[in-house]
């Protein structure tokens, strides 16, 4: 955390001790192993006897919480952490069936990933997606992760190959769900007017948006993420946005499954219901398609940073749009999208849309 | 510094207070939102956003719980969050609703905690275990009563205070809880009872501690354009503070909870108010321990280092008294689910300033401060209540 | 509140309740256990502790040494500089006297528990841990201590390779 804070702080130019007002970290107490991980983050983020909170969700809506928490006039510049150090646990699965509803959900004693299986059947089913689209979509954000030196799941692989993968929770295999990684990342917010203190092309913050659907497993809609659609509305709505696929020219999204990358940008509006799977076989999601996605690599090529996920989509726009991408910089954009879901059992998520032009 | 918009609590719920209830965290959070909507006429279409505040997981026995308890909180379909600070969650709750709010992204926003402590077995202090530091403090066993323990003693050495004076604040918070119908140890206790009742972890005694319990508590916040709207008599949140202190707690002195200092300090200022002791017609500072309560009325400026004490034994921190401190009972004497025992002392504000505290009503109630404390003794968050003028 | 309020909800039960048929209930033990890497700043103080050692660190802004040692210092916010060796020797700057374990079980003899601070680093930097080889009415705030260590083949890199502190002879 001090290493990614210093970094960012740097980057942006800021004292942490001085110019940052307040600092958020989005973390779940049960990710880390303690009760009450709250404890243990002024210190390193340079927040010692400053406002300092912990949001329990992802890193997008720490960032909605501190942009509000500008907005309201109280401070100029907050900074937003996340991380995830899923290595620390010996037992990922358990702790994740942890999260189920004790009376209802874990009497079946059943990995909790059968949720994303359950979900994929019902989406697969209403769309007409094919197992190998879902699949193309782990090639190719594992293939764009090859360019992303931060990435740690880069390969080249082929449809088959993730098929025929272990099958976890039919029809979803072992290839189809991310990988978890360590890592950190700090981003640093500020007003309007400060923003343009201090840097020369700040990326603008244009719209936010985080809704929770349902907790019950027993009353979601299976095929569509409906938390995507509301926060979507709400997104598009502040930052002016009309026609998604036109005005905006990339998107960062949740891929926690494969599966998932096709739903998400489904309720982002960047194709209709049903097409997405289509598009990505055809290429056009790929780096040098016509609206790529998770040129970062996405969690399936990067690794699943847990609440950090969000954050690493977040920066990876701000990259693109600062135009420091290198290798897999695409060319003239300047309208993004990053989308989060807070995984397996959660119904939870957020959606900003991002520009380097106010 | 201009606020963007003024944020008032236009209503409030509560549930019962007790070492177990049947109702889940769902069904008693449902239960406070819906007292809270009803006394502010209400529906959850009116509600824009929601803001949870619940302690560590480990009580309730669920990762990432509050996503387990959201329907319960009125948040299906809503934009959520939980926000967190340890045991100051319970006061940071509406100062996380206050900038939905204040930001002008919400015009109202329902600020929900809940806490059972009851599932965790075999003791809500198993829970605690895990708070500490695995690597310098876990191998040593401790117990969380240990470090309130250390910093208790750390305050009497420095302004040699007698314990006596100490135990008059759970004299007097469970006396106040007599009257709070929520309250699960309302009581009319002597000094001598609480020295004479059993040593936990010297210099604690059994009757210097909050109870662990089961509870919800909810508020709900708008902004000045549609308070209005809702009730004549909106109670404006009009300070809010928080800060954390370092975790290397063994590397501070105890005497004295600067975080507190901190957030006060932030919180006073943005509600314009420069002389506390004066200005403040009534506290609620957190007091899951007797000495903890005199700790932070120093914290708050209200009193000077080391004075607490005083006022509490000349009867000044009296529900009759100049400033009476904790009418409610507090945790002492209405309980202590964690988050929704910050969240009653808000709750308490919000209805002494509307006159509606029956029995526990103080006279003359123009501005309230409560405030809650967490973390490994690092956190203070602190917000001002001020009534409509 | 109190004026409008008949009833508050909320159906309170007894333990005895709880654990009988009447309620029912579910139990769960959660599977969640971890390994935590200790970093780099732990790994050498526990490393020292192994050899019979304190080790902290120095920060050349605020001149602190700070024990347990970590790699940057809060209130600056940069890279601590040097480790340093501190004594073994401390002073009780506060201590407690528990009767409740880590379940809050009730024990008859109390642990002693204290926050020793440490000479060597500087005013107000201490640890916790425990007192030993006192009486419990003979401990007192400002009462010189010493590290009482495990023999060295039975250390293993933790901070109870001190078994506790005892008091410091003249």
């Amino acid at each position: 955390m001090f290493e990614a804070a210093v970094k960012a702080y740097v980057d942006a130019g800021v004292n942490a001790r001085k110019d940052i007002g307040s600092f958020l970290t989005a973390a779940e107490d049960y990710w880390e192993g303690y009760s009450i991980f709250d404890e243990f983050v002024p210190d390193q983020l340079g927040a010692v006897l400053r406002s300092v909170c912990t949001i329990g969700g992802d890193g997008l809506l720490a960032i909605s919480n501190g942009a509000m928490q500008i907005e309201t006039g109280l401070f100029d510049v907050v900074a937003v952490e996340a991380h995830s150090k899923a290595s620390d646990m010996l037992t990922f699965d358990g702790i994740l069936s942890h999260a189920l509803d004790p009376v209802y959900n874990r009497a079946f004693n059943a990995h909790p990933y059968f949720i994303a299986g359950l979900e994929m059947q019902r989406y697969l089913h209403a769309t007409k997606t094919t197992r190998e689209q879902c699949a193309s979509v782990v090639v190719k954000n594992k293939h764009n992760a090859m360019d992303n030196p931060l990435a740690a799941f880069p390969a080249d692989m082929t449809v088959d190959e993730i098929i025929n993968s272990t099958m976890v929770s039919h029809p979803l295999t072992q290839r189809d769900i991310s990988p978890l990684a360590d890592g950190c990342i700090v981003m640093v917010l500020a007003s309007e007017k400060k923003a343009k203190e201090l840097a020369d092309h700040p990326i603008w913050l244009k719209g936010l948006g985080w809704y929770s659907d349902t907790p019950w497993l027993e009353a979601r809609d299976w095929s569509a993420a409906g938390y995507t659609n509301l926060a979507r509305d709400r997104a598009y709505k502040r930052a002016g946005i009309k026609n998604p696929r036109k005005e905006i020219d990339f998107a960062e999204v949740d891929d926690c499954f494969s599966y998932k990358e096709l739903q998400h940008l489904e309720a982002l509006q960047i194709c209709e219901s049903g097409k997405a799977g289509k598009l990505a076989e055809a290429g056009e999601f790929n780096c040098d398609g016509s609206f790529p996605v998770n040129v970062s690599g996405g969690r399936l090529g990067a690794g699943n940073l847990l609440e950090a996920s969000a954050l690493q989509s977040v920066l990876e726009c701000v990259q693109q749009l600062r135009g420091h991408a290198g290798k897999r910089q695409i060319k003239n954009a300047k309208t993004a999208v990053a989308q989060s879901w807070r995984s397996v059992p959660t119904a939870s998520g957020c959606v900003a849309v991002l520009s380097n032009e106010l | 510094m201009n606020i963007k918009k003024r944020v008032a609590v236009v209503g409030a719920g509560i549930t019962l207070f007790r070492r177990r209830l049947k109702e889940s965290g769902k069904e008693l959070s449902f239960h406070a939102v819906n007292m809270a909507l009803e006394s502010a006429e209400m529906t959850r279409d009116d509600i824009d956003s929601v803001v949870m505040g619940t302690a560590p997981d480990a009580f309730d026995g669920i990762h990432m719980k509050s996503e387990n308890l959201l329907d319960g909180a009125g948040a299906t379909q809503k934009p959520y969050t939980h926000v967190y600070v340890g045991g100051g969650t319970g006061v940071f709750s509406p100062i996380g609703g206050w900038w939905h709010v204040a930001s002008g992204m919400h015009d109202t926003c329902l600020v929900v905690c809940e806490e059972k402590m009851s599932p965790c077995f075999p003791h809500p202090q198993t829970a605690f275990r895990t708070i500490w530091d695995p690597i310098t403090s876990r191998p040593l066993n401790p117990n969380l009563v240990w470090i309130f323990a250390l910093e208790m003693h750390r305050y009497m050495k420095v302004h040699n205070i007698p314990k006596e004076h100490i135990a008059q604040v759970a004299v007097k918070n469970k006396g106040n809880a007599l009257d709070h119908p929520s309250a699960q140890l309302g009581a009319k206790i002597t000094v001598d009872d609480v020295l004479n009742s059993e040593i936990m972890v010297y210099p604690v005694n059994r009757l210097d501690i909050s109870p662990p319990s089961d509870g919800a508590a909810a508020l709900i916040l708008a902004s000045e354009d549609v308070a209005r709207k809702y009730t004549d008599a909106p109670v404006w949140l009009d300070g809010v503070g928080w800060a954390l202190d370092s975790a290397y707690w063994t590397n501070r002195d105890l005497y004295y909870p600067q975080y507190v200092e901190e957030a006060a300090k932030m919180a006073y200022k943005m509600a314009k108010i420069n002389d506390p002791p004066k200005e403040v017609s009534f506290a609620e500072p957190y007091d899951p321990f007797t000495y903890k309560e005199l700790h932070h009325l120093e914290g708050l400026q209200l009193a000077k280092k080391g004075e607490a004490p005083k006022l509490t034994v000349e009867g000044v921190t009296a529900r009759d008294g100049d400033l009476p401190v904790c009418p409610s009972g507090g945790l002492l004497g209405v309980g202590n689910p964690i988050a929704a025992a910050g969240l009653m002392k808000c709750c308490e504000a919000f209805w002494q300033l509307r006159n509606e505290a029956g029995k526990r009503q103080v006279p003359k109630a123009e501005t309230g401060v409560c405030q809650a404390w967490g973390d490994l003794m690092q956190v203070g968050t602190v917000c001002v209540f001020k009534r409509d003028s | 509140m109190s004026k409008n309020m008949k009833e508050l909800p909320g159906t309170p039960l007894s333990g005895k309740e709880l654990k009988s048929e009447k309620v029912i209930t579910f139990k769960w033990r959660p599977n969640a256990k971890y390994a935590w890497s200790a970093g780099i700043a732990y790994g050498r103080f526990l490393d020292e502790l192994k050899a019979g050692r304190i080790i902290g660190r120095r920060c050349s802004r605020c001149e602190r040494i700070i024990v347990p040692p970590r790699m940057f210092c809060e209130h600056c916010f940069v890279a601590t500089d040097e480790w340093v060796y501190v004594k073994d020797t401390g002073t009780i700057n506060t201590f407690s006297l528990s009767y409740l374990d880590a379940d809050a079980n009730r024990i008859k003899d109390p642990i002693l528990v204290a926050v020793i601070d440490i000479d060597g680093a500087s005013p107000g930097v201490g640890i916790l841990h425990l007192l030993g080889n006192v009486a419990p009415d003979k401990i007192d705030v400002g009462m010189k201590v010493k590290a009482v260590w495990k023999p060295p083949e039975e250390r293993e890199g933790s901070v109870t390779d001190i078994l506790f502190w005892e008091p410091l002879e003249d």
